[in-house]
């Protein structure tokens, strides 16, 4: 009974493993990445034999109308024809290349499920003369010269995956001989090898479409440089939206009830004069309480982002920032016209923490902001007659340096530059440079 | 007295209600916004409007706007514009039409219920009431000008003067007696190069060289 179990057990395994033998080598013949590479390489060859023709006998014409006019053959008809041929040439190349690569790109993208990006749009160069000193030509000139290979091995892998039907036939027409066990035998293999090869075609093929048809190395750099730009500038200005919308909410909301709510005490503390003196000692300090916190949601919200900035602009914000500064400010704007909100919100908070720096670390008695436009560019300059010596720390060792290191950090969230001039003595200066469109 | 609420919200608009009616006015309309502000002027002609700087459709100075329009079509009506913060810019459009009959108050002292009555009544009979915020951030614009003539403690005199505070004001709140106070304001009238009109005309003019408008 023992020994039949195991026996049983031993046959199963046996089974197990013949059967999953079965699946490694005949699996892959029914396989959908087999059909899938299998149908990716034959449509490489299809698109592969018209475009190295086009592109091979374009090219090929074009050598030869140059080498006859070299030579010198022919009547002034021929030369005619040649000279045409040359000057005409390296058109109809680009279209045709450009026509056979973004032909390989859907096919790529249909049949292979291979997205193959196009350069970088700032890569594109005028037409005719442009694209041919671009390396992105030269590069998918060589892809079509290539492809033929791959088309090739297409060819291949169909034989393979078509061998059985020939050995068959090979049986039917020819007598039963040595070589015909042979053949059958190699079909078989040649089957069996038939998904391995083709998806192994299909990588190699995808592989030099790759490095030949997508960006180069500096292109995807660049590519990768501009999609990081932008979604920067999409967190800064998402984050710039994000704190109007809570200025709005503490505005619409915590800053109402508690100015009713201080009236409501003042009001309490008017009328109820006859109240005992703990009552209105108790109403008192509410009041005071509620008027405490009232201005203190108002510095909090100016923190965050002053209303005045969303109504006016940025020289109304900065004329209220400069009024509100502890030490006498000159302010000189000149901006023609409004830069992005992003960029005016970032110009006013280094201002504002420039000018809490001064008030707390430089021992000024004055201060000058001055604004002006250049072009793209917003350039923002807070001078101070003060002590001098600051200098930016990243450490947090000292609190003017970390305030300075912020400020440097505002700058650079919208690509802007921060520089700061201060030697021992002073005058310090400090000039940021935003880069603005709008 | 009638008066014309303009605040779009709802605790505070019944707030401002409660607080002037039991300051013995009449308030005869109380709106959400600046459009029916205007009508409500258009309607009533009250004695004063209080605004809220900040109200629909855009949410922005919407208040000062339409003080503006009540100033040009009914010179009448007194103005007392609130806002929960005060920023020199929306004054310096106030008072560049508006010279008199006008305040512009934080939102924060209507808690202060009697001073705030009492800026009520000062902008219904003519006169100023300028947040000390506002004031403040006036002067540190003005460095340059005939200010610099008047010494600190006339600056300081002026300074209470475009808060709308009267002499005896004046008075109480710097401890001094009535006839140095005089002194001060005439003092002010003549550095300022001011006409010997009425003293009233005079003082306002004072307070808008002393803006700058």
């Amino acid at each position: 009974m023992r020994g039949l179990s195991l026996y049983f057990c031993v046959m199963t395994s046996a089974e197990l493993t013949a059967s999953r033998l079965m699946t490694a080598v005949a699996g892959p013949l029914w396989s959908r990445a087999a059909w899938r590479a299998t149908k990716s390489v034959l449509a490489a060859l299809f698109v592969a034999t018209i475009g190295t023709a086009l592109v091979g006998v374009i090219g090929v014409a074009w050598g030869a109308a140059i080498f006859s006019l070299a030579t010198g053959a022919g009547n002034i008809g021929h030369i005619a024809v040649y000279v045409a041929a040359v000057i005409v040439g390296p058109v109809v190349e680009l279209w045709a290349v450009q026509g056979v690569t973004a032909l390989q790109r859907s096919r790529l993208r249909t049949v292979a499920g291979t997205d193959i990006s196009a350069g970088s749009r700032t890569e594109r160069k005028p037409w005719p003369i442009g694209p041919w000193l671009s390396a992105t030509t030269w590069r998918q000139i060589a892809f079509h010269l290539l492809s033929i290979g791959i088309g090739a091995a297409a060819v291949v892998v169909a034989i393979c995956w078509l061998a059985p039907a020939l050995a068959i036939a090979y049986l039917i027409v020819g007598a039963p001989s040595a070589a015909a066990t042979v053949s059958c035998i190699g079909a078989v293999a040649l089957l069996f090898a038939a998904p391995w090869l083709a998806q192994f075609v299909a990588r190699a093929d995808e592989r030099l479409a790759r490095s030949l048809l997508g960006p180069s190395h500096t292109e995807e750099l660049a590519l990768r440089l501009e999609s990081l730009a932008k979604s920067r500038a999409e967190i800064v200005a998402a984050t710039d939206a994000e704190r109007r919308r809570i200025e709005r909410d503490l505005h619409d909301g915590a800053q109402q009830r508690l100015v009713s709510l201080a009236m409501n005490l003042g009001m309490a503390m008017a009328r109820f004069t006859d109240v005992p003196e703990p009552v209105q000692q108790a109403i008192a300090e509410a009041h005071e309480d509620a008027l405490l916190a009232l201005s203190e949601v108002r510095e909090f919200i100016r923190g965050l982002h002053p209303a005045v900035l969303n109504d006016r602009g940025l020289k109304a914000a900065l004329s209220g920032l400069a009024a509100r500064a502890p030490l006498p400010v000159r302010l000189n704007v000149d901006m023609p016209q409004p830069a992005a909100p992003s960029v005016e919100a970032v110009a006013y908070f280094i201002v504002s923490e420039a000018l809490t720096n001064v008030a707390k670390h430089a021992q000024a008695t004055q201060a000058e902001v001055a604004v002006t436009r250049d072009g793209d560019l917003l350039r923002i300059a807070v001078t101070d007659n003060g002590a001098g010596g600051a200098v930016p720390d990243g450490t947090g060792s000292s609190e003017s340096g970390t305030g300075l290191r912020g400020l440097m950090q505002r700058a650079a969230s919208v690509d802007g530059t921060l520089t700061i001039d201060s030697p021992p003595g002073g005058p310090t200066v400090i000039t940021a440079e935003l880069p603005c469109e709008s | 007295m009638r008066i014309v609420i303009a605040e779009d919200s709802v605790l505070l608009r019944d707030g401002l209600t409660r607080l002037l009616s039991d300051g013995e006015f009449e308030v005869v309309a109380a709106v959400p916004d600046a459009e029916q502000l205007l009508k409500a002027v258009a309607e009533h002609q009250p004695d004063l409007a209080v605004i809220d700087v900040r109200m629909p459709p855009g949410f922005t100075d919407e208040g000062i706007k339409a003080a503006l329009v009540i100033r040009r079509q009914y010179p009448d009506v007194a103005l007392l514009v609130l806002s929960q913060y005060v920023e020199e810019s929306y004054a310096t459009d106030l008072l560049t039409e508006a010279t008199s009959s006008v305040g512009y108050l934080l939102k924060d002292r209507v808690a202060h219920v009697n001073d705030f009555l009492d800026a009520v009544r000062r902008v219904a009979a003519g006169g100023t009431a300028l947040d000390p915020d506002v004031v403040a951030q006036l002067l540190v614009r003005r460095k340059d000008d005939p200010m610099s003539r008047l010494t600190p403690r006339e600056q300081q005199v002026l300074r209470l003067m475009a808060e709308g505070r009267s002499n005896g004001g004046i008075v109480e709140l710097l401890k001094v007696s009535p006839s140095a106070v005089e002194k001060y304001v005439t003092n002010i009238f003549m550095k300022l190069d001011l006409p010997p009109t009425g003293t009233d005309h005079r003082r306002v003019l004072a307070v808008l060289k002393y803006l700058g408008t």
